[in-house]
């Protein structure tokens, strides 16, 4: 009469044990939202953990260069889903075009300093937030924001050589970075909560998830996915999503769901790596270590 | 034939069976990463220029090829052809699908293989055939047991630098077999290999004739699924309790995970340690149809029949079911990962289940050399790497089972300094040790330098007997303006009387976890400071918010031999026989303090008081 549970239920079960332990131990919790697939699978994961209701405050990282689709992805679900969304930019770089698409740094510096950067600063509350207003679907800024401790995102031990030696709780020190050698252990079911000031704690409830796995749940609970994922026509969709301008399509006729797990399962792309049309990856060795230690997501 | 089962399972694809987690532990160097890494090419599960990629990098940097490099995916690892990081590859063979973990050797990194291992199901122990056992080959073997791995492996690998002598071979087999017995691990099997060249990896090749045992892939998809522990008494410890009110949400939910057993709407169900008991009216789920049963390894929120105040920490059982233990002293067996050794009279916090309590080391009974399985006595402090059977001991009960009975909720970790520094199991509670508190306060007495002023003199002079006065109750329910019309009253009539007033502020509902447990500290303070007040003479009142009966023995034991009065105001919370005077919300202030002051009077601390 038991029912076996199947290997997305004992995913599904693991991450919500992890989001239900960090929102219950961080009061300045937040969640990285890329609109990705892997982050948001992860949000509809915070859906079943809270039973329908997501209690964690959401953060974006805009660069400005985003595929423009994304954005009004974000904001029809963002308003939809009751999210309380928070959005990070470094106005000053767009500002002064010091970026790559404007020819003055090279894709890793400006991946360093849109993201990476950005992100640190704005989790710190050092540089302002734009936070949507739900009656009026207007960002406003808000400036002096508490520091956040603790901060869930998306990343899976599959996708490359250092996600595979991250913890589910794992501590960055007060520069934001990833000491690997000095990380505490992570004992059975109990994770490091804990926090010295001035540090914060990286939260991964995907860790265990593979590429297909994220799919295959897609599919399962009909998350709706943005369509930038999809062949429309062309021969192409997007594997991995990121800036307009270091981020390539693949060829792919895959048009849905069913047809990106045919895919992923005939063995396509067992040759290629899942973020091969990032480009500032293969800048960095193609190990993304010196990006991630640097607090790169 | 193969190539059936192969597409039955491409088409099933990972939503059918499980991941089996496999971790690979052994001494630095015996050949882990090598050993993963070419099982990862002889099945063809790497990506397809991968291993092309690695070698071209190695010819380019002049160095020979590794298949270690595969895994060693850190700049640091790579230059130092040492594996620092646990690392988890997915790998899949014909039956299913793997989560590998390749665990570093280094005892410098044991914390690492330990977070590595603990996530497993089973274990390959590697062991250099050239080196033969060492000393982390034992240490890890030890420490499997104390993970909870029942299933392993061993393999002699390196079979290629003992010219595939099948001597070599037995002698290993035979030394680590009995050191294995003694930590009550029994391998399926031990499989002589060559990583570097394949032979028994994935195929047997032609270089060991003599064996003929199954290949590591082999081993590998012999490994049994551990079933669902269904089978024991339920056990939901109480991760936390959601009432999402704003959104306009009125359900009451208990979240958690269920670690073993059954549990269907309409159980009786009671928690420990509370003793509180309900019965389950509704399993909730977003997105999912409705269900009346969940099992071991759902994570689930459940609702309640008649309605209790618990807090997240607790433990969720069944009233027909065997209870689970409770006790403030535990005697358990550890292993100790902080740069900082362990020591007595430092504060630490327990995680056990869901719950977190800050916990002290007690006595310390034996420590283990794990690699050598030497033990010692008489030891004053648990060093890094050592494993020690000790007592812990915590200030309010707490809920387990021991381990041999449910492993589940009878391991837990020790946090030092923000970090896990310690992890162990539960042998049993203990019943032995003196109580911590009370062997301190037995201590400072005698050590006390006493003047020669007497409490009797001290009671002329004042014309009271000195008391604590503690004011309990609910946050917001009037207790500080009682307090201090109280204060006043006795003060005008001429009383030596103090108000410490800072519970609202230190105490307050809204702490944050990290102030949260140090509430134990602030009413260690509070009760050294009314230990002094009470030995100088004075009537010292105080207030705390949401004071239990073990807070309170707290407070009454550091406070020795000084006396306590106990008023309990609205919904306090504490037994009947703790509370000396008990008000009803709301408080008139200047009354309740005349109730307060008579019975004062009655009980001879204010033998004069009149009104
Ligand atoms: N001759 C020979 N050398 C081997 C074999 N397997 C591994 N080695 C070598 O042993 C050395 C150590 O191998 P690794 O796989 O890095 O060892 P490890 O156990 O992962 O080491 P740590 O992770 O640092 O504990 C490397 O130089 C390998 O080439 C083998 O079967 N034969
Ligand atoms: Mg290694």
């Amino acid at each position: 009469m038991t029912k076996t549970m199947t290997q997305l239920d004992v995913l599904e079960a693991q991450s919500v044990y992890i989001l239900r332990e960090a929102y219950r131990s961080f009061k300045q919790l937040v969640m990285l939202w890329s609109i990705g697939k892997d982050s948001t699978v992860l949000l509809w994961l915070a859906r079943k953990a809270f039973f329908g209701h997501v209690p964690v405050p959401l953060m974006h990282i805009d660069t400005g260069f985003k595929i423009p689709e994304m954005i009004q992805y974000r904001d029809t679900f963002a308003l939809k889903w009751k999210l309380n969304l928070i959005v990070g930019q470094d106005v000053e770089a767009l500002e002064h075009k010091h970026t790559f698409p404007d020819g003055n740094l090279s894709r890793l510096v400006c991946c360093k300093r849109l993201k990476s950067e950005t992100l640190k600063h704005t989790l710190s509350g050092e540089w302002p937030r734009w936070a949507l207003n739900h009656k009026t679907g207007a960002y406003e800024r808000q400036d002096g924001g508490e520091p956040f401790t603790g901060v869930i995102v998306g990343a899976r031990a599959d996708e490359e050589g250092s996600r595979s030696k991250e913890r589910y709780f794992s501590p960055r020190d007060t520069h934001s970075e990833w000491d690997i050698a000095e990380q505490p252990p992570e004992l059975w079911n109990q994770f490091n909560t804990d926090f010295a000031p001035g540090t914060h704690v990286r939260i991964h409830p995907l860790l265990d998830w593979t590429e297909l796995n994220i799919w295959e749940y897609i599919e399962r609970e009909n998350i709706p996915i943005i369509d930038l994922y999809f062949d429309k026509g062309d021969g192409k969709r997007y594997r991995s999503l990121g800036c307009a301008p270091c981020t390539g399509p693949v060829d792919s006729t895959a048009q849905n769901v069913r047809e990106v797990i045919e895919e992923l399962r005939s063995g396509k792309f067992s040759n290629i790596a899942e973020r091969s049309g990032r480009q500032q990856d293969a800048e960095d060795g193609g190990g993304l270590e010196t990006l991630r230690r640097e607090g790169y997501m | 034939m193969s190539t059936v089962l192969e597409s039955q399972m491409i088409k099933n694809g990972t939503q059918g069976a499980q991941k089996m987690n496999i971790v690979i532990i052994g001494h630095v160097d015996h050949g882990k990463s090598t050993l993963i890494g070419r099982l990862l090419a002889d099945t063809q599960s790497l990506p397809k220029g991968k291993l092309e990629a690695v070698k071209a990098q190695c010819a380019y940097h002049a160095r020979p090829f590794e298949y270690a490099f595969l895994l060693d995916a850190l700049k640091d690892e790579q230059s130092q052809g040492i594996t620092i990081d646990s690392a988890r590859c997915f790998f899949k063979s014909k039956k299913r699908e793997y989560i590998l973990i390749d665990a570093p050797g280094h005892i410098e990194f044991l914390k690492n293989m330990i977070s590595g291992a603990a996530r497993a199901e089973a274990a390959v122990l590697v062991i250099d055939a050239h080196e033969g056992v060492q000393e982390n080959s034992r240490r890890h073997g030890y420490l499997l047991g104390m993970l909870g791995i029942r299933q392993a492996i061993v393999c002699v690998n390196k079979m290629d630098l003992a010219g595939y002598d099948r001597r070599v071979f037995e002698r290993i087999r035979s030394e680590f077999s009995a050191f294995l017995t003694q930590t009550g691990i029994a391998p399926r099997h031990f499989i002589p290999i060559s990583a570097r060249d394949g032979f028994n990896v994935a195929a047997a090749g032609d270089a060991m004739p003599w064996y003929d045992g199954p290949t590591v892939l082999e081993a590998l998809d012999g490994f049994e699924k551990e079933p669902p522990r269904v089978g024991q008494p339920l056990r939901l410890p109480i991760q936390d309790i959601y009432k999402f009110t704003e959104q306009g949400d009125n359900r009451r939910i208990f979240a958690g995970r269920i670690e073993t057993g059954t549990l269907r709407v309409g159980d009786a169900v009671v928690f420990y340690p509370s003793g509180k008991r309900s019965t389950i009216a509704s399993i909730e789920a977003f997105n999912a149809p409705p269900v009346h049963e969940a099992t071991a390894g759902e994570a689930v929120g459940v609702t309640l029949r008649e309605q209790v105040y618990v807090r997240p920490g607790e433990l969720l059982v069944r009233t027909d079911e065997s209870p689970p233990a409770t006790a403030r002293q535990l005697r358990v067996n550890l292993f100790w990962m902080g740069r900082e050794p362990m020591i007595f009279n430092k504060r630490y916090l327990l995680k056990l289940g869901t719950a977190r309590a800050p916990v002290w080391l007690r006595q310390i009974r034996t420590v283990l050399d794990a690699s050598e399985l030497t033990t010692e006595r008489n030891r004053r402090h648990i060093q890094r790497h050592d494993v020690a059977e000790c007592v812990l001991e915590t200030l309010k009960p707490i809920a387990f089972d021991p381990t041999a009975e449910i492993a589940q909720t009878g391991r837990f970790v020790l946090i030092d300094n923000y970090h896990i520094a310690g992890g162990g199991v539960v042998l049993q509670a203990e019943s032995n040790a003196a109580d911590r508190l009370s062997e301190h306060v037995q201590q400072r007495e005698k050590s006390w330098r006493r003047s020669r002023i007497t409490p009797l003199m001290r009671s002329y002079r004042t014309g009271q007997r000195s008391t604590l006065v503690v004011i309990a109750g609910p946050p917001q329910t009037g207790k500080a303006a009682l307090a201090q019309a109280l204060e006043e009253k006795l003060f005008a009539a001429g009383r030596q009387v103090y108000y410490l007033g800072l519970d609202n502020s230190l105490l307050g509902m809204d702490e944050d976890i990290s102030r949260n447990y140090l509430r134990d500290e602030y009413l260690r303070r509070l009760g050294e400071v009314a230990h002094v007040f009470t030995d100088a003479g004075m009537i010292l009142i105080t207030t705390v918010s949401d004071l239990d009966s073990y807070e309170l023995q707290v407070l009454r034991t550091l406070n020795h031999p000084g006396e306590n009065l106990i008023i309990g105001v609205g919904a306090h919370g504490l037994a009947a026989a703790d509370v000396d005077l008990k008000l009803n919300v709301p408080l008139n202030p200047s009354e309740a303090a005349g109730q307060v002051a008579n019975l004062l009077t009655e009980r001879h601390y204010l033998p004069e008081y009149y009104l």
